[in-house]
């Protein structure tokens, strides 16, 4: 089984967001970026599986330009075999998926994140199994491999279930599929350098939506504080003046 | 023109949340002057289904074929987009919850589309096409432009009041043309818990952090949750420590959600775990430091020892409740 991890290129979840050009653009300026930490859970799943056998293959792929191959390299260092990178900004949901639709032919599952840390599209994944015509499974919390077969954990409201796919499927996961994301082991770091980081040339693609501008969420007001032994007082409060008990 | 709303069942029953939906897209048809077409699938009894048009649907198209009951992503967006052509829809509605988000972005790729995922407000312009969402997890909000004739968005809960608007009660049989080979998924088991508030659809949640100290203490706030009928969550900590199930693990990495009250004992509201709450119309606090970042960000706040807190809060509300 051949498996590809799409990976996203997001500023650390710690990043103070800031945006510049009269808010119509993120100030990437001295952030740090990371792998998406859902891309991040499902690379450390996909190792998983292939630690047990029946995986032959992990490839990464990401759409984007040259300043995300640290972030590729991570992934390999982690355990990918193998990564691909998209040479094109990654601008909009369909513009990303039509990329990476050119070069997930020949894997039998590709695994995506519920969403991208930095624009939460959610989108991507889908996107890539409309254009390739095949299965997509959503929610996914868990994946195993038995007797061959691809068998997934899915949440769903109030519970879990327990599928079985068609292949080739994305795999859209999220919380559960790993227990932690791997750290990379210096041995790890050592052969990401000679694994092979392929860079291809983009296919035309279509951007469908654009950002406007940007603003930050308006200041709350200060937190009204009530005593440690009144907590009396804070329940009358939110049933009569917040009116929400 | 029409809109198209996907408006998901519960066991065969509506949600606010579905009513949200068929009101935002109403308030839309009223200023673009077109119509409100909500489409069911799964097993949906008509008298449910008339509650749709309270607010504000011209008509509804129902798909009662037992083979969608996996859910299967490839077959219902594949229903969905066939009820968009035979509506002759340029917008396309779907909630920005689990099946939503499965759905959107293959009926957007299907009809050529442009999605916009998480929509918190009617759109701030219709020409050119603009929405208005959260980006950056709840850090900051975004407008975009959605550049293609046929517009679908994903409509964040709790972002649109529902407003009653009577029409009629046309609800239509709709049989899309369906081939096995769509149905991709087989469903080997189901595990349901029974009796619990759902997290993501909780009007209010009461959430523990690492100030709880052990697994063992979450008597109270389960007291406290059982009162209110409230969700239950967790922050991160707590869900590593295996303290409580990752399914209750709110927060950037775990779910998000946008309850009207959200109570936080014993977090103290690190970045992420503020990403997945930050949407919460009320939010309280309880922690012990007065420092605290969860204090930004609440409206409520007591600087106190939980288990001197919880106590206290639970037999007020039983005298409220009285």
């Amino acid at each position: 089984m051949k498996i590809l991890v799409l990976i996203s290129n997001v500023p650390d979840t710690t990043t103070k967001i800031r945006f510049k050009s009269d808010n119509t653009a993120f100030d990437d300026a001295g952030v740090q970026w990371i792998i998406n930490p859902w891309d991040e859970l499902a690379l450390t799943r996909a190792v998983e599986l292939k630690e047990t056998g029946g995986v032959s293959l992990i490839t990464v792929a990401n759409v984007g330009n040259a300043s995300t191959e640290p972030t590729l390299r991570k992934a390999l260092a982690v355990g990918a075999d193998d990564a691909i990178r998209i040479d094109v900004e990654a601008r909009d949901a369909f513009e990303v998926a039509t990329q990476l639709a050119s070069v997930a032919k020949d894997y039998d599952l590709i695994m995506a994140g519920i969403e991208a840390s930095d624009y939460n599209g959610s989108a991507v994944g889908g996107m890539l199994a409309e254009l390739l015509d095949i299965a997509s499974v959503s929610s996914v919390s868990g994946i195993n491999i038995e007797n061959g077969q691809l068998l997934f954990n899915r949440e769903i409201d109030g519970g879990s279930q327990v599928l079985s796919v068609t292949t080739p499927v994305v795999a859209i996961v999220q919380k559960g599929i790993a227990k932690e994301p791997r750290i990379p082991a210096m041995r790890g770091i050592m052969m990401a350098r000679k694994k092979e980081l392929k860079v291809t040339a983009p296919v035309s693609a279509e951007d469908r939506t654009s950002f406007v501008r940007f603003e930050l969420p308006p200041k709350k007001a200060a937190c009204k504080m009530v005593a440690e032994d009144n907590a009396k007082e804070l329940v009358r409060l939110l049933h009569e003046e917040a009116k929400v008990l | 023109m029409s809109i198209l709303v996907y408006t998901e069942n519960w066991d065969g029953k509506f949600k606010k949340f579905s009513f949200e939906l068929v009101s935002y897209a109403a308030s839309i048809a009223k200023q673009t002057g077109s119509t409100v077409t909500a489409l069911s699938i799964g097993n949906v009894t008509d008298s449910e289904l008339q509650k749709l048009s309270n607010y504000g649907t011209n008509k509804v198209l129902k798909i009662t074929d037992d083979r969608f009951n996996s859910l299967d992503n490839k077959a219902m967006s594949k229903a969905i987009v066939a009820a968009a052509k035979a509506e002759g829809a340029k917008m396309i509605i779907l909630a920005h919850n689990n099946l939503g988000k499965a759905l959107a972005p293959r009926v957007a790729v299907r009809l050529q589309a442009g999605l916009e995922t998480g929509v918190v407000a009617l759109p701030v312009s219709f020409d050119p096409f603009i929405v208005k969402k959260k980006v950056f997890t709840g850090k900051a909000f975004a407008e975009v432009k959605i550049n293609a004739n046929i517009k679908v968005i994903t409509l964040a809960q709790n972002s649109f009041e529902p407003v009653e608007l009577r029409h009629s009660e046309t609800i239509e049989a709709f049989n899309p043309q369906m081939a096995d080979s769509d149905f991709t998924t087989t469903v080997k088991e189901t595990n349901k818990v029974t009796g619990k508030v759902l997290l993501t659809d909780a009007e209010i949640v009461v959430s523990g952090g690492r100030g709880m100290k052990s697994g063992d203490n979450w008597g109270g706030l389960e007291e406290m949750a059982d009162l209110l009928s409230a969700g239950m969550a967790c922050s991160r900590p707590v869900s590593d420590e295996g303290w409580r199930s990752h399914t209750e693990h709110v927060g950037q990495t775990g779910k998000i959600i946008a309850p009207n009250l959200y109570m936080a004992f014993g977090i103290s509201g690190a970045i992420q775990h503020l990403g997945g709450v930050s949407s919460s119309k009320v939010i309280v606090a309880v922690n012990k430091d007065k420092e605290a970042p969860i204090f930004e960000v609440a409206d409520y706040g007591i600087v106190g020892d939980v288990f001197m807190v919880i106590p206290q809060m639970i037999e007020a509300i039983k005298e409220m409740k009285s």
